[in-house]
């Protein structure tokens, strides 16, 4: 476990002056609040204690709970201003990476109603069906006479609220198709509930043989089950979008007229304002730069790693990070003219031009429901113009129904899917909807973003080895406390050396320039070829310059290089036989280079948003299945038009959010693992049809001829049931 | 036979108490993190409020 640090009293309080706490308002001091924070490392009873005993000692806390399935802790805390910042810093120097999560989006999915109110209707089908079966259990036993008829009534005081009851979510959706004109699943479904319940009914009444009560019942059973796993599939899902969607807190700082600042809500700026960025901020809108100097990461936006500076007079666009100075930016484009809205606009015309995905299910409810319907109905004909006997045809088209139940139809999908999506989770994949999986099974073309997807997204020190240990130590010495992108590259390379940074003394960052500082009584410097002074070179590739006194400046190169298990990925993909592509809005030369590393023939650069777009619709013309993989701003809209698309974890709110599958992990080997899975799941998903088909074959004669009994109907119902969950279960295991 | 006029209603109120158990559990957010009680089990920490209220 990570240190501690002593806590005495919360800086963010401290910092604060006392009279402004006052005149928000006496009232709101007191006032407590509820925030929540995503942890995503805590991992066992160790930092469920750590993290709730260690918040439990601030003042400011009455109280926290951690919650370890979500990864999230609930925190109640007296309303003072800047505290989650503080909180979040607290927490990351106890070894647990914080993040704020907008309360606003949590609070729709605090409960899930939906999902509770399926489990209700579970838990009671479940409870009904079990006694019932048992109480049919002495009918099939030979029970006779009036105990058979005692039976048949306690049945049906228990099934028909049950059912009634139970069958809700059906009802409901058979209602709606057919209001519309339409059959879906729900309908023969409705049918054969009300159907077996109304029969067993009058048979009961009149003293008959055969009450279905309990086939009813299960059926009931199985189909919520089907449900809820779907439901539960897709609120995991929905739970981590709203989790990823409220990671970035919108907020901006307003320097209002008389130079006082505030904390404003995105919403609230208007174009004109004044906005203070701080170093190791985002720029929250299109705008001009107005005071200051830094140096602006845009690797978010274009796939770029290499800082730009910028001074008054620069424009910024929204979504670049700031790294070095602060800045004051005239807010400019707002709404609809930022680059934001622009490519939100290009992935809104992506989704919408995308083609409508019949899932598996779909076809097989396309296929099934006319045809029980036609079966049952046929039967009902057939027995009573044939027999006369009108009772009778109504039992046998009843027991058609119930017999050729989509009991194992309406599983066949959802277990899959929970299990495959169960298995993607560990492996760090979350699955934002359940088609998608399907959809990943029939891929042929996979797409490659280049900078942040296939390369780490941050530069490396390339030349470090060739420097002097001495030079070295001087220039780790002033890249450290740096939020620089190279500084930390240099860090992480004396690290990696282990070499020990010298002693300096008045190390200054000049923002948008580099770093100064004093060896010994001489200046050195660290940065831009002209802080250093160097007038002209010929280093093309991205570069720093440390000089020592009035010594030759000695450069620093860097490279934004490949993930480790890029090229074990690239392999695995082509070697299944898949066309691999790579598409960035980088320049020629590194995409080439990177793609000749790969062994990747098809490749093109220099793409805009609307370009990726493009190329994308290009290869869904031409019939292939694309798979396009991403992380950047750049990307969002390539991510939403692709047949199936990855973003990784680190990528931009927008990426995530259009994509259908994020590597949470950011391990890009979970790309053609993920791959392998969702063909396994396909296949899984296609045998459960046969065997609901198979079981369906032997039964559907059986009671068409009218020799099915409420026996054979629980029998095959359960038997196939059964069946198909563990067949789906298979896919959960390790493999 | 006349057993089953005990056994029928004991049976069914027995099946009763557990589904009214289940909802109390469902309604107290008792199925709201099943890895977080796993675990929990493990502290020599008093849980006050195991119903998940912060």
């Amino acid at each position: 476990m990570a240190e501690r640090p002593s806590i005495a009293v919360c800086p963010a309080c401290v910092a604060i002056p006392t009279d402004l706490i006052k005149s928000a308002g006496e009232a709101r001091s007191n006032q407590s609040r509820r925030i929540e924070l995503s942890l995503p490392t805590i991992h066992c009873a160790a930092c469920i204690s750590g993290v709730e005993t260690g918040l439990g000692k601030l003042p400011e806390i009455e109280g926290a709970r951690v919650n370890l399935t979500r990864k999230r802790v609930a925190i109640t805390v007296k309303d003072v201003p800047g505290i989650e910042t503080y909180l979040i810093d607290l927490l990351t120097s106890w070894g647990y990476p914080a993040k704020e999560l907008d309360s606003a989006a949590l609070d729709q999915e605090m409960v899930d109603k939906a999902g509770r109110d399926l489990l209700a209707r579970l838990a009671v089908a479940g409870f009904a069906m079990m006694n019932v079966m048992l109480l049919s259990f002495s009918v099939w036993g030979g029970a006779e006479g009036a105990t058979r008829e005692m039976m048949h009534w306690i049945s049906a005081l228990i099934a028909l609220p049950t059912v009634a009851f139970s069958g809700v979510p059906f009802f409901k959706n058979a209602w709606t198709a057919l209001k519309v004109g339409r059959l879906n699943m729900d309908v023969p479904i409705s049918l054969a509930l009300i159907l077996a319940s109304g029969v067993s009914l009058l048979e009961t009444f009149e003293g008959g043989d055969h009450a279905y009560f309990d086939a009813a019942l299960s059926l009931t059973f199985f189909l919520l089950l089907g449900r809820y796993l779907d439901h539960r599939t897709r609120s995991a899902a929905r739970s981590a979008a709203v989790e990823l969607a409220a990671l970035e807190v919108h907020r901006a700082e307003r320097i209002s007229a008389d130079g006082s600042r505030e904390t404003v809500p995105m919403d609230a700026l208007r174009e004109g304002d004044m906005i203070a960025v701080a170093a190791g901020s985002r720029i929250p809108v299109d705008g001009v730069v107005t005071e200051g100097r830094s140096e602006l990461d845009p690797s978010m936006l274009t796939g770029e790693t290499m800082p730009e500076a910028v001074e008054p007079g620069t424009s910024v666009i929204a979504g670049m990070l700031n790294l070095t100075g602060a800045l004051v930016v005239k807010a400019e484009g707002l709404g609809e003219d930022t680059l934001l809205q622009q490519i939100t606009r290009l992935v809104e015309s992506a989704e919408a031009s995308k083609n409508k995905y019949t899932s598996l299910a779909e076809k097989a409810a396309a296929i099934y429901a006319p045809l029980v319907h036609i079966l049952s109905a046929a039967a009902f004909l057939f027995w009573g113009f044939y027999s006369g006997d009108w009772r009778l045809a109504v039992n046998i088209a009843a027991a058609v129904l119930i017999i050729t139940c989509p009991c194992a139809l309406g599983l066949a999908v959802p277990a899959v899917l929970t299990a495959a999506s169960g298995r993607l989770f560990r492996n760090g994949v979350l699955l934002k909807e359940g088609v998608a999986l399907e959809r990943l099974a029939e891929v042929d073309t996979v797409v490659f973003d280049k900078g942040g997807t296939l390369t780490t997204g941050k530069p490396q020190l390339m030349n470090g080895a060739s420097i002097s240990v001495q030079d070295m130590a001087v220039a780790i010495a002033m890249a450290q406390g740096s939020v620089h992108p190279m500084s930390k590259a240099i860090g992480a390379f004396g690290k990696a050396a282990g070499i020990a940074p010298a002693m300096l003394k008045d190390i200054v960052e000049e923002p948008g320039m580099g770093t100064r500082a004093d060896l010994n009584g001489q200046e050195v410097r660290l940065g831009r070829a002209v802080w250093c002074g160097v007038e002209s070179h010929d280093v093309a590739q991205s570069a720093s310059w440390l000089r020592i006194g009035q010594g030759a400046a000695i450069v620093l190169l860097f490279e934004d290089i490949m993930r480790a298990e890029t090229s074990e990925t690239i392999a695995a993909l082509l070697a299944e036989g898949l066309d691999v592509q790579i598409l960035s809005g980088d320049a020629p030369k590194p995409v080439q280079s990177a793609a000749e590393k790969l062994g990747v023939d098809t490749w093109i650069a220099e793409a805009t948003p609307a370009d990726k777009v493009a190329v994308l619709k290009r290869l869904a013309d031409e019939g292939h299945k694309v798979l396009m993989v991403g992380d950047g701003l750049n990307d969002a809209a390539a991510l939403a038009g692709a047949y199936v698309s990855i973003s990784l974890a680190s990528a931009v709110d927008a990426s995530r959010v259009s994509a259908d599958m994020i590597l949470v992990s950011d391990d890009l080997s979970q790309v053609s693992k993920s791959l392998r899975l969702a063909q396994v799941a396909k296949r899984r998903i296609l045998e459960n049809f046969s065997i609901a088909a198979i079981y369906n074959l032997i039964a559907v004669p059986i009671a068409l001829l009218g020799f099915a009994t409420p026996l054979i109907a629980a029998l095959a119902m359960s038997g196939s049931s059964i069946t198909v969950s563990l067949n789906a279960m298979r896919l959960g295991r390790k493999s | 036979m006349n057993i089953l006029a005990f056994l029928i209603p004991i049976s069914l109120g027995l099946g009763g108490v557990g589904l009214l158990a289940f909802f109390w559990m469902m309604r107290n957010n008792q199925y709201d993190d099943p890895d977080g009680n796993a675990n929990r089990i493990l502290s020599e920490r008093y849980d006050k409020s195991p119903d998940g209220e912060a």
